[in-house]
């Protein structure tokens, strides 16, 4: 399917060439924020003594990709995780600064962590569908939010499978076990599942990393329709991947934020001697 | 037929003669360094071993299933009955040189009890003998006898004898002679209408006796329940002194309760009593094999055949009718003879009571110690406790059931709900009955599910557990809708270990609730249906009972093989049920991880 023509593109089917990352990036100044996703002088501790992110400010625009890049244990993911604070579930961690979410911190004691995590969806590096049936893994986070009303769950599973470019696939079996999908077909599901809800944000933990090529591209033209929608934020190992499916590149090293530009700037035109080692492939 | 010492030794030497042969092969093989031998696997004699240990372990378990499954079994086959004559020179059996019963084994006379003629004689029959079940216990006084072989002139198999059951004094094994009716008429056995006659009566007697069943059990029964509850209202309101108005009304109405329910009661006990005395019309006339004539009524008789006159079917026949009689008749005769229904029936709703107990209990605290607690040095003791409570001796936990169950907790209940029992000295949940027998099995296997449960949830992946978060399930909820459905199967393995320890344990429920003999089921048609309070039989207490307990040891061995039969079945039928629905489950909550 052919990501240009697709019918939610605001201009489908004027285009005759395929467009340039820059240019299919969503425009701040549209009304979409360049803030969305603020961190502010954050750092991260694990066994409150052991910092693994130092003092990270950086801003996350509306309805763009921005991929997270750097090494190995360079604390990428564990700022991921912290956006929609899942990593609380390891005990004795402590954090300083603070995520702001459209102005709001996502450590106010008034907000429940619950009602956060519903406006936030993840996808996992390994895809972990629920032991259940296709139509019933997408329709779980309705079920816990107490909406079981099945026109609306009915709507909800055709919705998330055609955004998620699953449907055609899987519209005939929905109340099949989920295991019976292949490995990429897995790894959608699971990206129906987070869409499901309609969040804000999504969050994406090297979601190709355990996939074939095929698999993956069909995940990255899934990300390009998707961000029409969403804010995404990806992290990811594999740079070509970044090059093509993110807006801006943050690049990461040691729990530091070294660079943080538009996708191509930091590619082509790197400002940090590190990024350009670790873009030009000498370290990582 | 029972396994000899030397049946034993003979075989255990074999099979330690086997694998020793087969060991030193391997050992010595492996010592011949030829070129070819690098490419042997090293460890092989390992595997062997383990593989040895295994066979042994199985080898005895199918022998004894085996040995339990060949003497359960053929206690219900039915078997022919001999006629044995005794030589001219030889003491006959209570003056008579004949006697008939069936030949139930036949060994060597043990060397302690041989005479000295015995000793020396050349002829080897005289130091066997025969185990004979004479029955007619009524005039015999006892049922079972020895006679050597040495004293035999012959056996023969008459026709004419029949083996019949009886409603007491145990079986009876005779020659008929005539059937006496109400109106004097007899028809004698040579009449080719007699068995006919016979057959049709004796069913006749067995349907007026359920008849009377139905009567004093099904509508006596709550008449009595009701009259005794009334009668302790009037005992009770009768020692008040002195009374309020409102108990004077109350014992009014007592009184006139119970005058209504006498009312009701006796037509019904008129109408048993026809019965009754309705089974006592007919009698049969007959000769036991000793020669001594005897008559009784046939309203004594249960069932009868004629034992040399069996042709295949008919035994398979009477086997399939044995079987069904044991598993649902109720039992006569100190245990001893009849059926066990009220011993199954009371196995299997402990049973399930037990596991209905431990279930959630057990469950719950797993979920607790595994998903909720902070995991520190207190969780871990508490774990420990836990892991050694599976080890205390059970009759420890009758006694602590026994205790605080029984005593505590009854005796408080007593108190605050049935104050009148307490007054008068019956206690009503203050003594062992179901219910604390099922919590007492419930606290032993508890341990058990816990173990099983947290293994199971410990299995649960964690990615299946973000990804529930990640959708904003609080953790109850990741736990209700996918952890604990995932751990299903491995619940059920718990619950199927815990049912088959709680199954065989009869130390803890002597103290807590079972009883040799009960008057009543657990579950029967009165309000509130299941009764808590009150006692119960069990599989395990009964042979117990049988084996140690009953005044005839031979009578009863055949139905200890049979009871413990039964036991086993129940057991493997209860695991097997559980494993279904464990295999069911597992397709459907198969998780990709595995």
């Amino acid at each position: 399917m052919n990501v240009m023509e697709h019918p939610d593109r605001p201009s489908a089917g004027n285009n005759t060439r395929p467009l340039t990352v820059a240019e299919s990036t969503g425009r701040p100044g549209q009304g979409y924020k360049s803030d969305y996703i603020a961190i502010r002088d954050y750092s991260f501790f694990y066994g409150g003594t052991a910092q693994v992110l130092f003092n990270l400010t950086m801003d996350i625009p509306e309805r763009q990709v921005t991929a997270f890049i750097g090494p190995s244990g360079c604390g990428k993911s564990t700022l991921l995780r912290n956006i929609n604070r899942m990593n609380d579930l390891i005990p004795g961690i402590r954090h300083e600064g603070d995520i702001l979410i459209d102005g709001n911190s996502v450590y106010d004691p008034l907000l429940e962590v619950i009602s956060l995590r519903k406006r936030i969806g993840m996808v996992f590096q390994k895809s972990n569908p629920f032991p259940k049936s296709i139509y019933e893994n997408i329709v779980y986070s309705l079920r816990v939010a107490g909406r079981s009303k099945k026109s609306e769950l009915d709507e909800t599973v055709e919705r998330s499978l055609k955004g998620a470019a699953l449907w055609d696939e899987v519209k005939d079996r929905l109340h099949e076990s989920a295991f019976g999908l292949s490995g990429g077909q897995m790894q959608r599901l699971c990206i129906a599942r987070a869409i499901a809800n309609r969040p804000e944000i999504i969050l994406m933990d090297e979601p190709c990393s355990a996939l074939d090529p095929i698999a993956t591209g069909k995940i990255e033209d899934l990300i390009h329709q998707l961000k029409e929608e969403y804010t995404i934020v990806i992290v990811t190992h594999n740079m070509q991947q970044a090059t093509r499916v993110s807006d801006r590149t943050a690049f990461f090293y040691l729990g530091k934020l070294i660079e943080y530009n538009e996708t191509e700037a930091v590619f082509m035109n790197p400002q940090n001697p590190q990024t350009e080692a670790y873009v030009s492939g000498r370290f990582g | 037929m029972q396994w000899s010492k030397s049946d034993a030794i003979i075989v255990s030497e074999t099979w330690i003669h086997i694998f020793l042969v087969r060991i030193l092969e391997l050992i010595f093989m492996n010592s011949n360094r030829t070129k070819s031998s690098q490419d042997r696997p090293s460890g092989e004699i390992y595997v062997w071993l383990t593989a040895m240990g295994l066979a042994i372990g199985l080898l005895m378990i199918i022998s004894l299933l085996g040995l339990i499954l060949k003497n359960g079994v053929a206690v219900f086959w039915p078997k022919p009955v001999a006629e044995i004559t005794f030589r001219e020179e030889a003491p006959g059996y209570r003056g008579s040189r004949t006697v008939a019963g069936v030949i139930t084994q036949e060994k060597n006379i043990d060397i302690r009890d041989l005479t000295p003629e015995q000793l020396t004689a050349s002829d080897p029959a005289v130091r066997r003998e025969k185990q004979l079940f004479m029955g007619n216990r009524d005039r015999y006084g006892e049922s079972f006898a020895f006679f050597t072989l040495g004293d035999i002139e012959k056996v023969e198999y008459p026709a004419g004898l029949i083996h019949a059951e009886r409603m007491e004094w145990g079986d009876g094994i005779f020659y008929p002679l005539a059937i006496e009716r109400a109106d004097g008429s007899r028809i004698t056995v040579e009449d080719p209408q007699f068995d006919t006659t016979l057959r049709a009566l004796v069913n006749e007697v067995g349907e007026r006796r359920e008849r009377i069943n139905e009567i004093e059990r099904g509508k006596i029964g709550p008449i009595n329940a009701q009259l005794r509850a009334a009668e302790m209202d009037e005992r009770y309101l009768v020692r008040q002194d002195p009374r309020t108005p409102q108990q004077e009304q109350q014992l009014a109405e007592a009184r006139q309760r119970i005058a209504t329910l006498m009312g009701d009661y006796r037509p019904l006990a008129a109408r048993a009593q026809e019965l009754r005395a309705e089974q006592r019309l007919d009698r049969l006339h007959y000769r036991l094999p000793t020669g001594e004539a005897q008559s009784q009524v046939l309203g004594e008789f249960v069932h009868y055949y004629w034992p040399n006159q069996l042709s295949l079917w008919d035994k398979v026949q009477l086997f399939f009718y044995h079987i069904w009689e044991f598993l649902s008749g109720f039992p006569r005769e100190a245990n001893t003879e009849g059926g066990i229904f009220p011993a199954i029936f009371g196995t299997f709703v402990m049973t399930l009571l037990m596991s209905l107990a431990v279930t959630p209990f057990g469950v719950l605290a797993a979920i607790y110690l595994r998903e909720y607690a902070k995991q520190g040095l207190f969780v871990r003791a508490v774990r420990i406790a836990i892991n050694n409570l599976a080890g205390v001796p059970s009759i420890v936990f009758g006694i602590f059931g026994l205790g605080f169950f029984v005593y505590f907790l009854g005796g408080n209940i007593d108190q605050l709900f049935f104050p009148r029992s307490v007054e008068l000295g019956v206690p009503t949940f203050g003594t062992g009955g179901v219910l604390w027998a099922s919590l007492t099995l419930a606290l032993m296997t508890v341990p058990v599910v816990i173990v099983a449960t947290e293994e199971a949830l410990a299995a649960v992946s964690r990615g299946v557990r973000e990804g529930a978060l990640a959708c904003g399930a609080s953790k109850w909820q990741t736990i209700r809708t996918l952890v604990l459905p995932a751990s299903a199967p491995g619940i059920l393995t718990g619950l199927v270990l815990a049912m088959a320890r709680g199954a065989g344990e009869v130390a803890p429920l002597m103290l807590v609730g079972v009883v040799a003999l009960a008057p009543n089921l657990p579950i029967d048609g009165l309000f509130p249906f299941i009764h808590f309070e009150r006692k119960f039989m069990h599989l395990g207490f009964h042979i117990y009972d049988l084996g140690f307990q009953s005044p005839d040891s031979e009578a009863a061995r055949p139905m200890v093989f049979a009871t413990t039969l039964v036991l086993i079945l129940l057991v493997i039928i209860l695991n097997l049920g559980a494993i279904l629905i464990r295999n069911r489950l597992r397709r459907k909550y198969l998780s990709s991880a595995f």
